[in-house]
């Protein structure tokens, strides 16, 4: 018989494990991923493709012969995850060249410097999209027009609605017809993903329902007492990365806080600044901003807001 | 239906066993008794090598008000009394004894008539305690904690429910959920020489849902009792710790450390205790044996057996079919918080409650990941703790950081590791932070 | 150029503004402390590692100077920098220093894997002291090293490893600084701090097993029995005493006469450091004596009876 094993309570484990929780996220966003393609064509495709290889190809790099780490961490598809969510952060006319900028940021200073999986401090798909954003404006704000399925580069451009362009109807907006960023677009497909995630158990309804129930009343509020300056709620709702950012971006766990006290004030914290960023701000488009400006808080909301222990709530009702 | 508040998981129930009714064990050719089957001062050996003893014969006499006796489970000749490895994976002090046929002391009663508390009106409180005490029950869901010191609660705290757990929330046993269906009645008076014992009028019995001919016979017989009433639950994993299911039933939640169980004015005991109460009480039969769940997913028979303390493992397996070929990890308890064991000649003692055979793949854990910061293992406490910090900050040693994070309130229950995408051996490092800083404090509080 | 102006001046005053506040704060919260702290700390290694029983070098630092006030550096050293550190702190404080003489971690098991095979295998987190909660361990040894190496965890200076042929912790001399980290790591307290001995040259016994000679004997080939013999070779010197079935052999007494390692019927008592013995040359030195092969219990005997001479 071979030598029995011996270790310690619990015998057993639920089975989830990183890549089932990496790559589930993965398959919510399909999708919206399908939904780029429809509205974006070979663009939408190109700058996917180059962000996931340039991703993954860094991490790989990175770990392997910087870090001089032996075991393969690419597989955990947490670069994977990365990739996507930099290219759904993109505009379907990027040049390549900036989409490997994008990318080696995202993973070289945004993951691999604080020590890779599970250290970073920001989500590091949105350090990537942010260092983007700041670094070349024109080419990340240039959105093209949905429907050219054989145009990359030389695709037409026009403004978003959030950038003073003409507001789409509701239904193109919850369905993508308007120009944004890959993943932006189609909030219904981001919402059904959503879904999924929540079914697979792999988010809690926390992050996603706060910064959304947020923005819904801020935006709500000051349409009420302006409606000719400021935007509908639905609107708001449904434009821009909020729909992405709150369901994809702010949920992700190693950049989120751990109770659920503390993920409702994140929610929303980054909803509140999203609408002031939005409204008051230089951009157009705060969500990324509210997010890695939350991101930075998290230690200190995981710092202050413990869950409540056992026993606590009959000590409060004693008082 | 009703379930505590905090956390909780679902593991996979495998409850193999359900349907095997309890039979008797073979009597062992030798037996092993620890000194240390329970929490508390370790019981002293008054025999002797050479002694004759009988079943039910005194072997070790409690070593403290914190302690319980220990009784012969066979009749023979005592042939050692020294070290001996024991469930806890320690050489500590054992009687062994050498079996020869089975003569029982007369004064136990062995008729299988039943017993009502209304048969035996002159019972009052102390004496059913001093019975308990003498009998060396402990609590049998797996803590061992002598029973009579629960039933003596400090002085100011006042009793007001006795709550039996028959939740079995842990994986694969079945010991308590046969003894339900085959023991019914005596539980039941069982559990009203607690109530009586400590002058409570209400009782109640905590089951899972995953039992419903358990519910319905319980409820069934409790019917003629109107003090007693059977508190169905929804399932999940701890429903049987303590705390736990005092929050379950009755819906107070035990303060933190040092305050105990006995704060919420809730006495919790297990029904296996109970069943082992009516015996020491109704049969004067002190605790010399208990159900036992032997089981596991590649064991020819996965039954339940009513086994002598003492017994070795190894007999009890050959007994449901022998030790499979791909055996990779032994356990005594449940897969959730039972203990790997180091060898299988170990001695079954009053907290065997099941003994689970792994196989190999079953039993290796897989390669640990980084800490994902996902928050599943803070969703899944059920004390309300940050598994991951209390970890972290226990492999770095950081002892205050740790008591500060309120480590001393884990219950140990696993929910985390279970839980945990990563595969961390979170527990690992919480038990090793919790064990250290109670250390400290225990000697803090000693200046 | 108004606007230029405006910003210096505003800028100005905020600027003297801060610096008045930081002037006053650092008055008002300045902490007073002996300057010789400071020079005793310059001297001192900055290891931190708290060999020296107190929280850090300052720490140590703060205390030599508060002795030195009361008139005596007896019962302070600094085990890493050992003897001239603590000349240049007596220096400083204007002390004499007596001698000490210099120790160095020795690891009292022996029990590699050919010793003391594994008997389960271990699963879970890389530390004894989870291990030890499993009990015993991977081996039937109570007493014996797990092998996770708390040790070399515990170590600031590099000086201890895990050997992974005999998965046992082995203590580099050169660079052990005797700061007992190690030894206070260890749960089983396997690790003792110990002269060092003449030339580096010390009698030691590799077992720290305390259960009796039959069981010890059962598990590890190289486990000490408590026999006794040892303590008879040493009547004269009065070396070495058998407690609880361990001998222990006290290095102040003990006249590295190697008698003791030659009469012990299980290798267990080892001679460090010294030159291979004569008659035999093929033997090796650390293995068993060669006068082990003219006693009845050989090693590899597994029927060994402890004498109940003793």
């Amino acid at each position: 018989m071979n030598k029995l094993i011996v270790s310690l309570s619990p015998h057993v484990h639920g089975k989830d494990s990183v890549r089932k929780n990496m790559y589930g996220v993965c398959i919510a966003l399909l999708p919206a991923m399908l939904a780029s393609f429809w509205f974006f064509g070979l663009g939408a495709a190109v700058v996917m493709l180059t962000s996931v290889v340039a991703c993954v190809f860094f991490e790989w790099f990175i770990s392997r012969f910087i870090m001089g780490r032996q075991r393969l961490t690419i597989l955990d598809g947490s670069a994977v995850l990365t990739g996507i969510l930099l290219a759904f952060n993109l505009p379907s006319n990027l040049p390549i060249w900036i989409i490997v900028l994008g990318a080696l940021f995202a993973i070289g200073v945004g993951k691999m410097t604080f020590g890779g999986l599970g250290q970073n401090i920001f989500n590091p798909a949105l350090a990537g999209r942010v260092f983007l954003l700041i670094s070349f404006p024109v080419q990340m704000t240039s959105w093209p027009v949905p429907g050219q399925l054989t145009a990359y580069t030389d695709a037409v451009t026009a403004a978003t609605p959030l950038g003073g362009g003409e507001i789409p109807a509701a239904t193109d907006l919850l369905f993508g017809q308007m120009g944004g960023s890959l993943g932006e677009v189609s909030a219904l497909a981001l919402l059904i993903g959503c879904a999924f995630m929540l079914w697979r158990k792999i988010i809690t309804w926390h992050i996603p329902v706060s910064i959304l129930g947020t923005v819904a009343v801020a935006s709500g509020l000051l349409w009420l007492a302006n409606p000719e300056q400021y935007m509908d709620p639905l609107t708001s709702l449904l434009t821009g990365g909020l729909v992405l950012g709150a369901c994809y971006m702010a949920t992700d766990y190693v950049t989120s806080p751990m109770s659920h006290k503390g993920q409702l004030i994140y929610g929303v914290s980054i909803g509140l600044l999203t609408v002031i960023i939005r409204n008051w701000g230089a951009y157009p488009e705060g969500m990324s901003f509210a997010i890695i400006i939350m991101n930075a808080f998290t230690p200190l909301i995981n710092n202050y807001c413990k869950p409540t222990r056992f026993g606590e709530v009959r000590k409060e009702a004693a008082k | 239906m009703k379930t505590f508040k905090i956390g909780g998981v679902h593991p996979e129930e495998n409850k193999l066993s359900a349907g095997s009714p309890i039979r008797e064990a073979q009597l062992p050719k030798q037996a092993v008794f620890s000194m240390f089957q329970h929490i508390g001062a370790p019981a002293n050996p008054v025999v002797k090598k050479g002694d004759e003893v009988k079943v039910g014969t005194l072997l070790g006499e409690a070593g403290g008000f914190v302690s319980a006796p220990v009784y012969s489970s066979v009749s023979g000749k005592v042939s050692k009394v020294d070290v001996a490895l024991d469930a806890s994976g320690l050489r500590r002090m054992a009687v062994t004894v050498d079996v020869e046929g089975d003569e029982w002391e007369e004064s136990i009663d062995r008729s299988e008539t039943l017993v009502k508390l209304a048969d035996r009106p002159e019972l009052d409180g102390k004496t059913i305690v001093d019975k308990i005490k003498s009998a060396g029950i402990v609590g049998m869901g797996g803590a061992t904690f002598p029973t009579h010191v629960k039933l003596c609660p400090p002085p100011g705290k006042v009793a007001e429910c006795v709550i039996v757990n028959a939740v079995e929330c842990e994986p694969y046993l079945t010991a308590d959920h046969r003894l339900m269906l085959e023991h019914p009645e005596e539980i039941l008076v069982g559990l009203q020489l607690v109530m009586k014992a400590v002058g409570v009028t209400k009782g109640y019995i905590g089951i899972e849902n995953n039992k419903p001919d358990a519910i319905k016979l319980m409820t069934e017989k409790a019917a003629q009792y109107p003090k007693i009433e059977v508190v169905p639950l929804k399932v999940k994993y701890p429903q049987g710790g303590e705390k736990q299911l005092i929050d379950a039933v009755i819906g107070r939640q035990v303060p933190a450390p040092p305050a105990l169980p006995i704060d919420t004015g809730a006495i919790v005991q297990n029904v296996g205790t109970c069943f082992a109460i009516y015996e020491a009480v109704m049969k004067n039969k002190p605790l010399i044996d208990r159900i036992i769940t032997v089981t596991g997913k590649s064991l020819m028979q996965p039954s339940n057996l009513k086994a002598r303390l003492g017994t070795p493992f190894s007999q009890l397996i050959d007994e449901c079919g022998g030790l499979p070929e791909d055996t990779g990890k032994v356990i005594g308890g449940g897969p959730m918080m039972g203990k790997a064991l180091l060898g299988l000649e170990v001695p079954m003692t009053k907290g065997s409650s099941g003994l689970l055979i792994m196989r190999q793949d079953e039993a290796k854990r897989a390669e640990t990941e980084p800490c994902i910061r996902c928050a599943k293992c803070v969703s899944a406490c059920p004390m309300g703790l940050e598994p991951y910090l209390l970890a972290k900050v226990s492999e770095l040693r950081d002892w205050d950081a740790a008591e500060h994070e309120d480590i001393p309130s884990c219950i140990e229950c696993g929910s985390c590791q279970f839980t945990c995408p990563s595969h961390r051996p979170l527990l690992d490092y919480i038990r090793l932070g919790k064990s250290t800083v109670m250390g400290i404090i225990r000697a803090r509080s000693a200046k | 150029m108004n606007l230029i102006l405006l910003a210096i001046i505003a800028l100005g005053s905020i600027g003297l503004i801060a610096a008045l506040l930081l002037y006053f704060a650092s008055r008002k919260f300045a902490v007073h402390e002996d300057e010789r702290i400071g020079q005793v700390g310059a001297v001192l290694p900055q290891a931190n590692c708290g060999g020296c029983g107190f929280p850090g070098c300052s720490g140590f630092a703060g205390a030599c100077v508060k002795a030195a006030d009361k008139g005596s550096l007896e019962g302070l050293l600094c085990p890493v920098g050992g003897q001239p550190v603590m000349e240049q702190v007596a220096g400083i404080l204007g002390m004499a220093v007596e001698a000490s003489a210099p120790k160095v971690a020795v690891v009292r098991c022996n029990g590699s894997c050919e010793n003391r095979p594994r008997l389960v295998k271990f699963d879970g987190a890389q530390s004894c002291k989870v291990q030890q909660m499993i009990g015993m361990g991977e081996t039937g040894c109570s007493y014996g090293c797990y092998g996770c190496g708390d040790c070399v965890a515990s170590c600031k200076f590099d000086a201890i490893h895990i050997n992974p042929e005999t998965l046992l912790p082995e203590v580099d001399e050169d660079k052990c600084t005797a700061c007992g980290a190690c030894a206070k790591a260890c749960p089983r307290q396997i690790i003792e701090v110990r002269l060092k001995g003449p030339k580096n040259r010390r009698m030691v016994v590799l077992c720290n097993n305390k259960d009796k000679g039959a069981i010890a004997n059962k598990w590890c080939k190289a486990s000490c029995i408590g026999c006794g013999k040892c303590q008879k070779v040493c009547e004269k010197f009065e070396a070495i005493t058998v407690t609880k079935n361990l001998a222990y052999i006290d290095a102040e007494k003990c006249k590295l006469c190697r008698k003791c390692e030659e009469v012990c019927p299980k290798g267990a008592i080892h001679a460090i450091n010294m030159p291979p013995r004569k008659p035999k040359t093929e033997a090796p030195v650390a293995q068993n004596a060669p006068s082990v092969q003219s006693t009845p219990n050989t090693p590899s005997n597994q029927n060994v009876e402890p004498s109940k001479a003793e």
